[in-house]
């Protein structure tokens, strides 16, 4: 089979274990047999998706390690949930969610844009320790910022609700770290597939487009994509914007499966860019269904351990060593591979047998 | 004028706290090439050790502080040769998986061990404060204690690094870890001690940093290992007296930013002027030009 | 004098350069007609590569100047100068290893075949038009260097041999008017490199194509070029026609020793 079908098959088999993995919970929906724990990891567990592919854009797809990914949900978050707090009841609740993941991804993606354009001149992990701390800044100052709206406009400050200045038909939208109440919570598990799927649409087509290879050449060899004329940066840029807009729309998602929207260290902090990281990793870099499937089952490992009470989070740790160990150190991956040949030597060799012949037609 | 100096001092105090910390990573990172992002959990788990040793046994100070830092030298050790060690040779984004993995755990431990309530930590410095300009400075026994530690440490090791063999091993390990094996330096070895010493610092750090701010919780080590790892970087990693000042400098602006500007945005102010240096000196204050042969 | 220069497609001019006070080039020109196949070559460490580094931006030059068809490129970036018309090889492959050799030769033909982001996010508009002219080029491409068979393969599963083809048709993609060849030949076994000679003349000739190649095996620059640079320690120690050259005692000495 060659290459351009079998990725073709592989995105197709993406998408349809997304589809089955919705058509199964929303029959356990119907026939009422899922816990109400489980129910409320729904929306989550699409955002977590998202956040995983988008992430693996950036690490797997344009090779650059990022730390900041929470920071640019946060963004999307928070403008989303802004907009949301200003319409009010003014427009539909459809529409104001679509307008708001709009609103979400653009915010991220000029964020992005932003940052991206002098930090993607640093490379490894000079390039993670600053995103890791601009997520942590965004953080920050979103905890720092009064909002409010009055007849006369908006009106920011960093000090507190007093110093804006509010008309008496003022209203406060960010109280500062106490953040943003009375949101919509219309965000539901339909909507969060339908926005995943659009994710996964975006990221397959891109890899398979010129914009795609060149993101790919140059994670391969900066040097050689210069020599053939790519614009580097340009394209590196490309990846980390388009990755921090779809991150924005992980942020309305979760903004608008909340009440109250605050920004702590635990969700918009450097915490949850690293565990967006270890999905990535832990499913293969490059490997978007990998990152799916990492998100969702370390989405609902850590409350399926709920019966280890206060072990599961040690679990989780000693689970995480172990696998790195097991996928991934030099000796073990050897003793695989010696094991593998042991035991499967006769059907290897058949398959070595079918590429010589291929190699000769 | 005297609160400015106050807020100056105790910044270079926290600083001094940073970059003892800051050192641990940077060495770790120059020889080891990796980030050790359970180093600020080390920390937390030396300060703990501490207070066992002291509040719970009874036992005096300097014995508290021999526990944590001979505790943390063989908890480095551990950790590198049962969860790094394997991982040597393989990609360093899953040995930063594996970091964070460890940290996760030590955070847990600690958790399971000590519960989630956060213990008031006795300060073990009782060294008398002093106090100048006629009393409107007031320069705290930990304080001191801090800054005197740090210039220890710095001396010390950098008398480590040029004098003695190991120090030597290290130095040719972080240049060239190829040739130094066909010196015939054991690179296993040099990590091995290199680890040993940065967790040892790290027990220290705990010591200080929480008899100055006496909260004990298991999520203590986690933001002043970022903001030491930040410091690391800032100076430019791999470099001990980049790490040295890079701490100081990092101390003292989220000092003067808590006093002046707002204790909000003091960790954003931190992590701004990292992101300034980068982009002014992409490898840090002294660290140093990597070229890619074509 | 500018209408001297006219004729020459590169022109190089007193160029050197310097790495913490070692002349690694050293008031090095160079003059190379339009269809010319011309070959730089010298002991190892004499500079050869540092020459192709300074002539695609990868290093700047100190001194002198480069011009290629009439333009000025001294000092432009690499990306620039590929725009220019300068595509290279290197002499340790740098191909795009976890792409397979038809997206390699697709990624040369990125400049000249374009749509949109937005077209390449939604595989709407001109995408299909475009993708399928790169495809069906970037075929015909691996048809020259017979890698056909292994359109599929990742670019690291190729053989060293076919990974070197691979790199000359990958520069070709870009469509340039000079194509630099670093060591093309290098790790070839005799046979293979006198069929790297007759395809690097038919490159010459299919593509009207001038080449500058960098070459250690004397069969071949002697099969080939027309013209020779000789460096030696980054000076230039003779130039002219092939076969005066390679007898000029001067040349003999640096190669053999005394």
């Amino acid at each position: 089979m060659n290459m351009k079908s079998k990725k073709i098959r592989s995105n197709i088999i993406t998408f349809g274990l997304v589809i089955v993995f919705y058509a199964v919970m929303e029959a356990m929906l119907v026939t009422g047999s899922m816990s109400s724990l489980m129910k409320g990891l729904l929306v989550p567990l699409c955002y977590y998706m998202i956040l995983a592919a988008s992430l693996n854009l950036v690490v797997g797809i344009s090779g650059e390690l990022s730390l900041g990914h929470a920071g640019f949900m946060c963004i999307g978050a928070f403008s989303s949930a802004v907009f949301a707090r200003m319409v009010g009841d003014s427009i539909p609740g459809g529409a104001e969610l679509f307008i708001s993941v709009l609103i979400g991804a653009a915010f991220a993606a000029i964020f992005g844009f932003l940052i991206g354009i002098p930090v993607l001149r640093l490379r490894g992990d000079y390039l993670a320790i600053v995103t890791l701390a601009f997520g942590e800044i965004i953080k920050n100052v979103i905890n720092a910022v009064y909002l409010g709206v009055d007849s006369n406009g908006v009106h920011v400050s960093l000090k507190d609700v007093k110093s804006l200045g509010l008309l008496d038909d003022g209203e406060v939208i960010i109280k500062g770290a106490q953040g943003i109440g009375n949101l919509p919570r219309n965000a539901t598990f339909t909507i969060g597939i339908v926005l995943l799927l659009i994710t996964l649409f975006i990221i397959t087509n891109l890899v398979n487009s010129r914009q795609g290879r060149a993101i790919m050449s140059s994670r391969d060899n900066r040097i050689a994509a210069e020599s053939v004329g790519l614009n580097v940066s340009e394209y590196k840029l490309t990846a980390f914007v388009i990755s921090a807009a779809l991150a924005g729309v992980a942020g309305v998602l979760y903004s608008h499966n909340l009440a109250n929207l605050q920004a702590t260290s635990k969700n918009f902090g450097y915490n949850q860019s690293i565990l967006i990281l270890v999905f990535v990793v832990l499913g293969g870099i490059g490997n978007i269904r990998g990152s799916l499937i990492a998100a969702l089952v370390l989405t609902i490992l850590p409350e399926k351990l709920r019966f280890f009470n206060d072990y599961r989070m040690l679990i989780y740790a000693i689970v995480l060593i172990v696998m790195m160990i097991m996928t991934s150190a030099p000796k073990v991956v050897a003793w695989r591979k010696m094991v593998a040949e042991k035991y499967f030597k006769k059907s290897r060799e058949t398959e070595a047998g079918g590429k010589t012949d291929a190699k000769e037609v | 004028m005297s609160s400015f100096l106050s807020y100056l001092i105790s910044g270079i105090s926290l600083g001094s706290v940073y970059a003892i910390i800051a050192l641990g990573y940077t060495m770790v990172y120059g020889i080891a090439k990796m980030l050790n992002f359970a180093h600020g959990d080390i920390i937390m788990v030396g300060a703990y050790m501490a207070y066992v040793t002291f509040t719970g046994l009874g036992l005096p100070p300097i014995a508290a502080i021999a526990v944590a830092t001979v505790g943390c030298t063989v908890l480095g050790v551990l950790i590198e040769a049962i969860a790094y060690k394997p991982l040597r040779g393989a990609s360093s984004l899953n040995v930063l998986i594996t970091a964070i993995g460890v940290s996760y755990f030590l955070q847990n431990s600690a958790l399971l061990v000590f519960g989630a309530d956060s213990k008031t930590f006795t300060s073990l410095v009782n060294i008398p404060s002093v106090s100048i300009m006629d009393g409107a400075v007031i320069i705290s026994g930990v304080t001191i204690a801090s800054i005197v530690t740090c210039i220890i440490v710095m001396v010390v090791l950098t008398l480590f690094i040029n004098k003695t063999k190991a120090g030597q091993a290290m130095l040719a390990v972080s240049e060239d870890t190829g040739a130094a094996t066909l010196m015939g330096i054991s690179v296993n070895r040099t990590i091995a001690i290199t680890f040993a010493i940065g967790s040892a610092l790290a027990g220290i750090a705990g010591v200080l940093l929480c008899s100055a701010y006496p909260t004990l919780s298991s999520q203590t080590g986690a933001m002043p290992g970022i903001k030491a790892f930040t410091a690391a970087v800032f100076g430019g990693i791999g470099s001990i007296p980049g790490a040295m000042i890079g701490g100081m400098v990092m101390g003292v602006v989220e000092n003067l930013s808590k006093a002046y500007i707002s204790s909000q945005l003091s960790d954003a102010i931190v992590f701004a002027l990292l992101i300034i240096i980068l982009l002014v000196k992409p490898t840090g204050l002294m660290g140093k030009k990597i070229q890619e042969k074509v | 004098m500018a209408e001297n220069n006219e004729k020459y497609l590169l022109d190089v001019s007193n160029i050197s350069i310097s790495f913490g006070g070692l002349k690694a080039v050293d008031d090095f020109s160079i003059k190379i007609k339009k269809n010319e196949l011309y070959g730089l070559i010298g002991p190892n460490g004499a500079g050869k590569t540092t020459v192709f580094n300074l002539l695609t931006g990868v290093y700047k030059a100190d001194t002198g100047f480069i011009r290629l068809d009439g333009q000025d490129i001294t000092g432009k970036k690499t990306t620039e100068i590929n725009k220019t018309g300068i595509a290279r090889t290197f002499q340790n492959i740098r191909l795009f290893n976890n792409l397979s050799v038809i997206d390699n030769v697709k990624v040369g033909l990125h400049e000249k075949h374009r749509y949109s982001l937005f077209e390449g996010i939604t595989h709407l508009g001109k995408y299909g038009r475009v993708e399928k002219e790169i495809t069906e080029k970037a075929y015909e491409l691996i048809k020259v260097f017979e890698l056909q068979d292994f359109a599929d393969f990742k670019a690291s599963q190729l053989p060293y041999g076919k990974q070197r083809k691979l790199e000359i048709a990958r520069a070709l993609a870009t469509d340039p008017k000079l194509i630099l060849l670093d060591e093309p030949a290098a790790g070839m076994n005799p046979q293979e490199t006198q069929e790297l000679m007759d395809t690097i003349r038919f490159v010459r000739d299919k593509f009207d194509m001038t080449v500058l190649l960098i070459e250690h095996d004397m069969k071949l620059v002697s099969g080939i070029c027309d013209r020779l640079t000789v460096l030696n320690f980054g000076h230039m120690l003779a130039e002219g026609d092939t076969k005066e050259v390679l007898n000029d005692p001067k040349v003999i000495k640096a190669y053999l020793g005394d």
